[in-house]
């Protein structure tokens, strides 16, 4: 089964390496990930969504956990959570097509966010069984390209994982202080 | 506040951390650094013959002394050479810094002379690393890495420093705290946690301890002997757990494991309760895991939450400092004791003695002159092995008694661990003999450390177990692959000739009835002596878990075994 693990990482060099070196090393098999910021400035959100018996879940988060580097690891597998995925996919549409292609992607709630005479670009933000579907649509007209960013995901409701509501202030200017070493300006950047 | 540059920053830091000793090895980055030795006499450097050398004399520190272990490398090959080390002392949680140079900040990622990513090759064998981009980040990397090696489950940190770094300025500020927000190790065992393991320890009948190197590494053999005897229960010792209780102790049963001895092993998969500390539940001391012992109860106790149900299901997993837990868990049990399981386990102690005995008539064999070297030297003596045989006998043999006095690789199994071991070890303890037990195979790996121990007085006595083998190889090929010896009979020196080539004192013995002598002469040399015991040639460690079979699957000494 799929599990979806959260990883709240400090944004630093080296930490997507140490963690897909993790991954690698521990054989477990990557389904997709999502790296993006959040909130905090120097906070990095690593959403992983790894195939594998629930003992698997439970090492990865454990193994994720004991990285420094990672803040907090939180499993939204069996929680209510927001799961999104967005894909961007071209399609061979002749204009004798467009008619058909444009119900299908009304059908879907998607949008075509890019025209030309022989091809359409199709976004599409939803669960993934639902990316599953339109494509499997799509499918007949020629998919001539298609990218899709993996999933991410927040729990429902008002409760959080965010670093900083965890912390007490004077903990938390210490770590966005002197705890980081900021990436900006350093003599190597410049040639 | 002046400015200093980043070399005398990394040499103050180290002060801050306490480190009186680095060992290392220079070459062209670290210039800068050894330029800043003279002016910092509180840091001796100690000049080795080979990284790896280096990596593993700050293991063998380590592991004798409970201090953070240094070792200090340049760029390109020095660093790589420091990989074997790296990992040795990671597997084994041993706390260590390993530090090493890399080219100019401007040269990063250009396939410059001498330039190796370091840093991303370490980075799976390592709790942690660095790689320090300014001279001000020099010394907050210097306490975070100190931190994380001495804390929590201990470990190997890397930091590697740019060659530009450590000319650049910066104020020196040593941090007041060091808060890591992704990095918070329990200490103490959760009360939920413990009742619920305590009432199931209450209620055993046949209770069985695993003590391993977690109980060594927090120094709880005290506390451990408390709870052991609280509660009546038998302890077995992985490898690296020897020395956590002595042997003459009464709820003391020896190691467990592949070669762990009959009734260890019998004692293991027969328990309904298994009290597990500071170990990670490995193959090589648990056999094949599902048949390790399906039907008991495990109650598992590591700081590391990524070792419960890793490799075996724990039915109550306690996160914790052993330290902390023992006592905690000893406060929560009542007294008993197991008289009947007790009788169980000596029974089979007493049936199956003599498959772990020196082996009788006059032949010298490994087994024997363990023995008397483990009489001679005491339990004050650090002894460190190789891996292979000699290692598997000196476990068996030497009588281990203290924490500490055992220093082995047993996560990794590095041959060519235990001459630079021995010296790092002759290094923290210097009251203390320092005896190594080599293979001739290992000995010749790392041989060169010789010099260093001349040149820094280390009176490491080295005792070759020559039997002309890569002997459990040997052993593999005839139990496992039909009598095939391939590769497997080694050449050698002349280990006398060596010792004379570096000057220190040489014996060959050839004879069991010259062993003792052998032993108070090289004991009584005040330098380092190479002993070379020309053992018999094929003998085999007894008993033995066959890789992949279950504990109770312990295989005898053919002559020994009863059917």
């Amino acid at each position: 089964m799929k599990h979806i693990v959260a990883a709240l990482v400090e944004n630093r060099p080296g930490v997507l390496n140490r963690v897909a070196s993790l991954f690698r090393r521990r054989g477990f098999n990557i389904d997709s990930l999502a790296v993006g910021t959040t909130e905090e400035a120097g906070v990095s959100r690593m959403t992983i969504v790894v195939e594998g018996d629930p003992s698997i879940s439970l090492q990865v988060e454990r193994q994720l956990d004991k990285l420094i580097d990672v803040i907090t690891v939180e499993n939204l597998t069996d929680v209510d959570a927001v799961v999104r995925e967005l894909a961007l996919i071209k399609i061979a549409a002749r204009p004798d097509q467009r008619r058909e292609i444009l119900d299908l992607v009304d059908i879907f709630r998607a949008q075509v966010v890019d025209v030309s005479p022989s091809s359409l670009v199709i976004q599409l933000t939803a669960a993934e069984e639902t990316l599953d579907a339109l494509l499997e649509n799509l499918r007949p007209y020629g998919v001539r390209e298609m990218v899709r960013t993996g999933r991410i995901a927040l729990a429902r409701g008002a409760r959080t994982t965010a670093v900083h509501e965890h912390e007490s202030a004077e903990l938390q200017r210490f770590h966005s202080e002197s705890g980081r070493r900021p990436e900006g300006d350093l003599p190597y950047v410049s040639e | 506040m002046t400015k200093m540059m980043g070399a005398d920053i990394v040499l103050e830091s180290l002060k801050r951390i306490g480190v009186d000793t680095v060992f290392g090895y220079p070459g062209g980055v670290v210039l800068p650094l050894y330029d800043r030795f003279p002016a910092h006499p509180e840091v001796r450097h100690i000049l080795v013959r080979h990284e790896q050398g280096a990596g593993h004399a700050a293991d063998g520190y380590a592991r004798a002394s409970g201090r953070l272990g240094v070792a200090l490398a340049t760029s390109g090959p020095g660093a790589t050479n420091l990989m074997t080390a790296i990992t040795t002392a990671h597997m084994d949680s041993v706390p260590t810094l390993f530090i090493t140079g890399n080219v100019a900040r401007a040269l990063l990622g250009k396939d410059g002379f001498q330039e190796a990513d370091i840093t991303g090759m370490t980075m799976p064998t390592v709790k942690h690393s660095y790689l320090v981009m300014r001279a001000e980040d020099i010394a907050p990397s210097f306490a975070e890495a100190a931190y994380i090696a001495m804390t929590g489950r201990k470990g190997s940190v890397h930091i590697d420093i740019p060659k530009d770094v450590f000319t650049e300025e910066a104020e020196f500020i040593w941090p007041e705290q060091v808060s890591l927000r992704g990095y918070h190790p329990v200490t103490d065992g959760d009360p939920i946690a413990i009742e619920q393991a305590a009432k199931v320890i209450d209620a055993a009948e046949r209770p069985v301890i695993f003590a391993g190197h977690g109980v060594i590494l927090s120094d709880s053999s005290e506390e451990l002997r408390a709870f052991a005897e609280k509660t009546g229960t038998p302890i077995l010792n992985t490898l690296l757990g020897l020395g956590s209780i002595p042997p003459e102790h009464a709820l003391s049963y020896g190691m467990m494991g592949m070669h762990g001895s009959y009734w260890a092993n019998h004692a293991a998969s027969s328990a309904d309760v298994i009290i597990a500390f500071g170990m990670r539940m490995d193959d090589r001391a648990l056999g094949r895991f599902q048949d390790m012992n399906p039907t008991a109860k495990i109650v598992h106790v590591d700081i590391d939450p990524a070792e419960h149900h890793k490799n075996v299901y724990a039915h109550f997993p306690i996160v914790g400092d052993v330290k902390r837990v023992l006592p905690q868990l000893t406060a929560a049990v009542s007294s008993n004791s197991h008289a009947e399981w007790v009788r169980w386990i000596d029974d089979l102690r007493n049936g199956h003695k003599a498959s772990m005995s020196v082996p009788p008539g006059n032949e010298m064999s490994t087994q024997y002159v363990l023995s008397k070297i483990a009489a001679f030297a005491g339990r004050e003596a650090v002894i460190t092995t190789g891996v292979g045989q000699h290692q598997m006998w000196a476990a068996q043999f030497m009588n281990i008694s203290r924490p500490r006095q055992f220093i082995t690789s047993g996560g990794l199994g590095t041959m060519g661990f235990e001459v630079p071991a021995a010296m790092g070890a002759a290094v923290a303890c210097p009251d203390r003999a320092v005896w190594t037990i080599c293979g001739d195979g290992g000995f010749q790996m790392t041989f060169q450390e010789i010099a260093t121990m001349v040149d820094e007085h280390l009176p490491v006595k080295m005792a070759i177990m020559n039997n002309g083998f890569l002997g459990m190889v040997r052993q593999w090929q005839e139990l496992f692959y039909a009598n095939n010896y391939v590769d497997v009979a080694m050449s050698q020196p002349d280990f006398l000739k060596l010792a004379e080539a570096y000057g220190i004192h040489g014996i060959r013995v050839t004879d069991r009835s010259q062993v003792d002598d052998a032993i108070k002469e090289a004991a009584a040399y005040p330098g380092p002596v190479i002993l070379d015991f020309r053992v018999k040639a094929e003998g085999n460690v007894w008993p033995m878990v066959p890789a992949g079979a279950a504990l109770n699957e312990t295989i005898e000494a053919p002559e020994h075994a009863i059917h």
